[in-house]
């Protein structure tokens, strides 16, 4: 009710705007967005604007929007939990029509961390079934995460001009290599950190942004960008019922702007901008054959969901017929 | 109930003051027991079940059917009826020294059997991790297997086990014993005949308490099991799953399960119970 008045006086007012924005996010930006939104808040369009966040696992944050929880702007991990809110009607059908970034705030890749100076010179997916080499990914069957990472393996094999039949061996030998499977990436890298210290062989499967902000915050690891992996694209986007469009508006253009995009490129996120991108391509190499969930015939998120993950008991999916047999073989340890 | 009160204490105008029995006479056990009993366990337990059911029967049957599920179920079963067994001979085995050894760490034992509860689970399964992980000072690496979860359930279970055990143990009557021996029985009849019948309502007792925390146990388990799913993914560790993937009813119903399965096991110890408490009282 308020939100129309205030809708009314900032359109009538024609100047910067003010107010508060409601914020609901995925979980792993949530330390950059301390720093974004201070910045923000720097600038002209920002200084009069209040930035309330809610950070959560991608999937549950779209679902809560659709519930009702108040949201000015949105960003989440993947497409398809943006395309639930465009069939809630509460996000415009246009929202990827931009043709400078696609409706997508930030980029990464799907990329491995490794024990300090990769003492077993993991640089390939076919390094990772190397004997002895002990993957940590997390549990596809509830983190969105291990889902990229998996398509990433999967994908990285027709990329090397294998079968589909030959990838899904080698989604085999990779699955059967994990040792730890967490509920999240942020759980599983927290395992991962612990266990590294003391084992050579540990690498992690993550998002290059998450392994570069766990290197700020000290952690003593490397990383490797194999030569084929996935890009992953994180769409963000205004909400129709927006309270405050004006300052929405304004806090999603500063994050696109040349400014923002240079701050998201420090905090460890690829800019979808490419004069930035540019700028930053030393630290963000580019991977030789970089595809994404629609190359291949993956055919985006909803194909992949129910060819790959479904745990429905008539039509299994690839990776949930193959994580159970995997249960079933091995019968000690 | 007032009478039952005043019948319980037969003098209590004369032994308290008009105030405290007042408040007796106002908040009378029985009632405390049920308001605090309904507040802090079935008030939660009966919300959990009608958020089992809220997606209906045939979605509470397709979650609890499910093969990950089923898989994490039937681990969390069995490694916590393994770990039951061990520590009961344990448990048994260290109330002994406790008990009827005169050794002079004995003080020192005690207090280290008590640790595990002192420990936050989170930190024991840290602490598993340090000593029997890759690092392992001793050479024993078994960080993110089965082992390591039998492992860490029998840590975090032993003071059931012993202390359970122990205060039993301690006032058995050595007469008893005595006799037995004099009549011709060895030292394992002895044990096996007449100390063994009498310790076994208390084994059952803390068997049952250490089953309850085992097959419901997280923190310990979460970081040394490696969770991963049809392997070493335990029951709890897939309900926390099913929560982080916003699936609250088929976590629910999964919970719902466990503590069905807890049920049926701490019934059928109560029975064995009372059998023996039974057969101690005909002998």
């Amino acid at each position: 009710m308020s939100g129309t008045l205030v809708g009314a006086t900032g359109a009538g007012a024609a100047s910067e705007p003010s107010g508060v924005v409601d914020l609901v996010a995925y979980s792993t930006p949530a330390p950059a967005y301390t720093v974004l939104v201070r910045d923000f808040q720097k600038t002209p369009a920002g200084k009069n604007v209040l930035v309330e966040s809610s950070f959560g696992a991608s999937g549950t944050q779209s679902k809560n929007v659709v519930a009702g929880q108040p949201a000015d702007v949105v960003n989440f991990s993947l497409a398809t939990d943006m395309e639930r809110l465009v069939a809630a009607g509460l996000v415009s059908t246009t929202w990827g029509s931009s043709p400078v970034n696609h409706g997508y705030v930030t980029n990464s890749v799907v990329a491995f961390a490794v024990p300090k100076g990769n003492p077993e010179h993991i640089k390939t997916w076919a390094d990772l079934l190397k004997a002895g080499i002990r993957i940590f990914t997390p549990n596809p069957f509830s983190s969105g995460s291990a889902r990229w990472n998996i398509m990433a393996a999967y994908g990285a094999q027709l990329a090397e001009g294998h079968s589909p039949a030959q990838a899904q061996a080698f989604l085999k030998a990779f699955l059967a290599g994990t040792v730890v499977q967490d509920a999240s990436a942020a759980d599983e890298l927290q395992t991962f950190l612990i266990d590294r210290q003391s084992n050579k062989t540990d690498v992690l499967i993550d998002y290059e942004s998450d392994i570069l902000q766990a290197i700020n915050a000290g952690a003593k690891i490397s990383y490797v960008i194999p030569r084929q992996t996935i890009l992953i694209q994180n769409p963000i986007a205004v909400t129709t019922d927006s309270k405050n469009p004006s300052a929405a508006a304004a806090f999603v253009t500063y994050l696109e702007s040349p400014a923002g995009q240079n701050e998201w490129a420090r905090l460890g996120y690829r800019p979808v901008l490419k004069s930035v991108a540019t700028k930053w391509a030393t630290k963000f190499p580019a991977p030789k054959d970089l595809f994404t969930i629609q190359s291949y015939g993956l055919d985006g998120w909803d194909n992949v969901a129910k060819v790959f993950f479904s745990t429905s008991k008539s039509s299994p999916g690839i990776v949930t017929q193959l994580e159970g047999s995997l249960g079933i073989s091995t019968s000690s340890g | 109930m007032s009478n039952d009160a005043r019948g319980a204490d037969p003098a209590p105008r004369a032994s308290r003051s008009h105030r405290t029995w007042r408040i007796a006479r106002h908040v009378p056990g029985p009632t405390l027991a049920a308001t605090y009993l309904s507040l802090l366990v079935l008030l939660p337990i009966a919300a959990v079940l009608s958020r089992a059911f809220s997606g209906g029967l045939s979605a509470f049957w397709s979650e609890i059917t499910d093969a990950e599920t089923l898989a994490a179920l039937r681990l969390s079963l069995v490694t916590s009826l393994i770990v039951v067994v061990v520590n009961s001979v344990a448990g048994v085995a260290i109330a002994w020294q406790l008990v009827r050894d005169r050794f002079v760490l004995n003080r020192i034992i005690g207090a280290l059997v008590d640790l595990p509860f002192a420990l936050p689970t989170v930190i024991a399964g840290l602490t598993l991790i340090t000593v029997y992980g890759p690092g392992s000072p001793i050479g024993e690496n078994f960080a993110f297997t089965r082992l390591a979860i039998v492992v860490a359930l029998a840590f975090v279970t032993l003071p059931f086990s012993v202390r359970a055990v122990q205060p039993v143990l301690a006032a058995l009557d050595a007469e008893t014993e005595e006799a037995a021996a004099s009549l011709g029985a060895s030292g394992w009849t002895t044990f096996r005949r007449v100390i063994l019948p009498s310790l076994m309502p208390a084994m059952l007792t803390g068997a049952g308490l250490g089953f309850a925390r085992a097959i419901g146990e997280y923190g310990s388990v979460v970081l040394v099991s490696g969770n991963l799913p049809f392997r070493t993914e335990m029951a709890s560790v897939r309900i926390f799953g099913l929560i982080e993937s916003d699936n609250l009813p088929s976590a629910a119903a999964v919970a719902f399960v466990l503590f069905f399965t807890a049920l049926i096991v701490l019934t059928i110890f109560g029975i064995a119970k009372r059998y023996y408490i039974r057969g101690d009282a005909q002998r």
